[in-house]
């Protein structure tokens, strides 16, 4: 006999329907910052970078998640590994991956960006990786277009992936970051990798000190208060002081293309002040995971022995961006508008 | 179905297996994820105990082959698949917990093939409730239980729930009942597109 009970409720349904995919959280249609994201949104694409990780252990690194969509990287700024780790992370979810660059595109001919975008969702991107030089573009575009929107660095202002690479990196290093002190050394200032990580890890319940020469630190960071200021951060200008002890380092780029006239004298003085050597990681946790969001002045911001010693997580960062990036890809593009 | 039950209809499926398979170093038992990587285990260990070998275990996450991603609001959760080194020339057993239409097992075919070309796949679940949209039958099956495409089937096991038990719709199968009949097909009343 056919038992045939009452109708479930939707949400005892999808609980108790074992059959039935568990939804994963999010309803996001761009990630644009990480100031917004809650800790159990990064949570959950770092999950969800573990299993894209696997993906790209497989013999056949190549699924069909993302079958008939086409991701467009929007570049208006030189990258090499972002740009390429978004391609690979498009492809091997089996989107369609065009390129467009700022230079030898219509952005060449003074096309501006909101038409650009336009153009771009016209010929069917589905979700629009951008870089850009000027703070805030891509929440612009966001505001032009149905597609997703990624942001993939603008200006000094957020570098969402990079930060969520960085945490899935040191998460996967130290276990949990819940009360662990990473120190972040470098150009803090024209730095979208220094701020997004600072709310990414806080985030997570790390402990930030940020080090660097006062002219490269952001004015007023411990005083400011509200929504949209920093989470509490310990300044140090004394690298070896910020070093001892801490569970983990991330060197930032001196950015030569940014820093423009007298804050930084030279890069000799920079080297001998605020370069990551063997003595300097020495001073941390035995083990700590070094890392640096590329390209590295090997020389200038870490030494070539730190740079490819055995805690350094450099490479690593590469391969996890691409999890990371198909992580961000998949949840985007698979929630519906 | 309650413990003993599906106790008896594991130790069956192990038994049907190695009656299928002289070989069992060829064997490789692959659950899909969540519940049929318990079911692989169980099995595993039953096997063991008969034969005094341990087989190799694999766990499947299927979530990125689902050919109903367009039409979810919001996509299911990834989780690591883990196979053995190589599934290359071996026998894989796939485990599931409910069959029912057929297309979570189509999406575990597609994924398996990225991993390496097996000799054989088959296919053992727990539960075989009928409404196959696709052209998939099972190797083993524990229990044939009727349903209604409505119905929902749930399975417990006590390795991520409270206890083991197969109920459908609040309404448990009595122990009683006969395992091996055939699905119930109801005629002309199944037009709901329920997913598995």
């Amino acid at each position: 006999m056919v038992v045939r009970p009452e109708r479930l409720t939707a949400a005892a349904t999808a609980e108790q329907e074992t059959h039935q995919p568990q939804a994963a959280p999010w309803s996001r249609q761009h990630l644009l910052d990480v100031d917004n994201l809650s800790r159990e949104e990064i949570l959950l694409l770092l999950q969800t970078a573990e299993g894209m990780e696997e993906v790209l252990q497989r013999r056949v690194a190549r699924t069909p998640a993302l079958r008939g969509l086409t991701v467009v990287n929007l570049f208006y700024e030189a990258s090499t590994r972002t740009r390429a780790s978004f391609e690979l992370a498009g492809k091997v979810l089996g989107a369609d991956v065009i390129n467009v660059a700022g230079s030898g595109s219509s952005v060449a001919k003074g096309e501006s960006l909101i038409d650009t975008v336009r153009t771009l969702k016209a010929i069917g991107a589905d979700v629009l990786v951008m870089r850009h030089p000027s703070s805030g573009a891509p929440q612009l575009a966001a505001r032009q277009t149905e597609a997703h929107v990624i942001n993939a660095g603008d200006g000094w202002h957020a570098h969402p992936t990079q930060a969520l690479l960085d945490a899935y990196t040191l998460q996967k290093a130290l276990g949990s970051l819940e009360d662990r002190r990473i120190v972040i050394v470098g150009d803090i200032t024209h730095s979208r990798v220094a701020r997004s990580n600072i709310w990414a890890l806080t985030t997570l319940g790390a402990r930030i000190t940020l080090c660097g020469p006062r002219t490269l630190l952001p004015r007023g960071l411990e005083g400011v208060a509200g929504p949209r200021a920093l989470p509490h951060v310990e300044i140090e200008d004394d690298l070896d002081r910020a070093m001892a002890g801490a569970d983990a380092v991330m060197a930032l780029r001196v950015q030569r293309e940014r820093i423009k006239g007298a804050a930084l004298p030279s890069l000799r003085e920079y080297a001998a002040r605020y370069q990551l050597n063997a003595e300097r990681l020495a001073l941390a946790e035995e083990g700590a995971p070094v890392l640096h969001p590329g390209p590295m002045n090997e020389g200038v911001e870490v030494s070539a022995e730190v740079a490819h010693g055995l805690q350094s997580e450099v490479e690593r960062q590469v391969q996890h961006g691409v999890a990371i990036r198909m992580a961000a890809l998949y949840l985007l593009a698979r929630t519906g508008a | 179905m309650d413990a003993k039950a599906i106790r008896r209809a594991l130790l069956r499926i192990a038994h049907e297996v190695l009656e299928h398979h002289s070989r069992v170093e060829d064997l490789v038992l692959v659950g899909m994820r969540t519940r049929g990587v318990p079911l692989a285990e169980r099995i595993a260990a039953s096997i063991e105990k008969f034969e005094g070998k341990r087989l190799e275990i694999g766990a499947l996450d299927i979530a990125l082959h689902r050919d109903d991603l367009s039409l979810r609001d919001a996509p299911p959760v990834v989780r690591p698949s883990s196979l053995p080194e190589s599934i290359d020339d071996r026998v894989v057993i796939l485990l599931d917990d409910v069959l029912f239409t057929g297309r979570s097992i189509r999406a575990a075919l597609d994924a398996l093939t990225d991993y390496g070309r097996p000799s054989v796949i088959e296919l053992a679940v727990l539960v075989d409730r009928g409404h196959r949209e696709l052209p998939i039958r099972p190797d083993y099956v524990g229990k044939n239980i009727p349903t209604h495409r409505d119905d929902v089937v749930e399975v417990h096991l006590s390795e991520v729930d409270d206890g083991d038990s197969v109920i459908v719709r609040g309404a448990a199968i009595g122990p009683n009942e006969e395992a091996g009949q055939l699905p119930h097909k109801p005629a002309g009343e199944a037009t709901s597109k329920q997913e598995a």
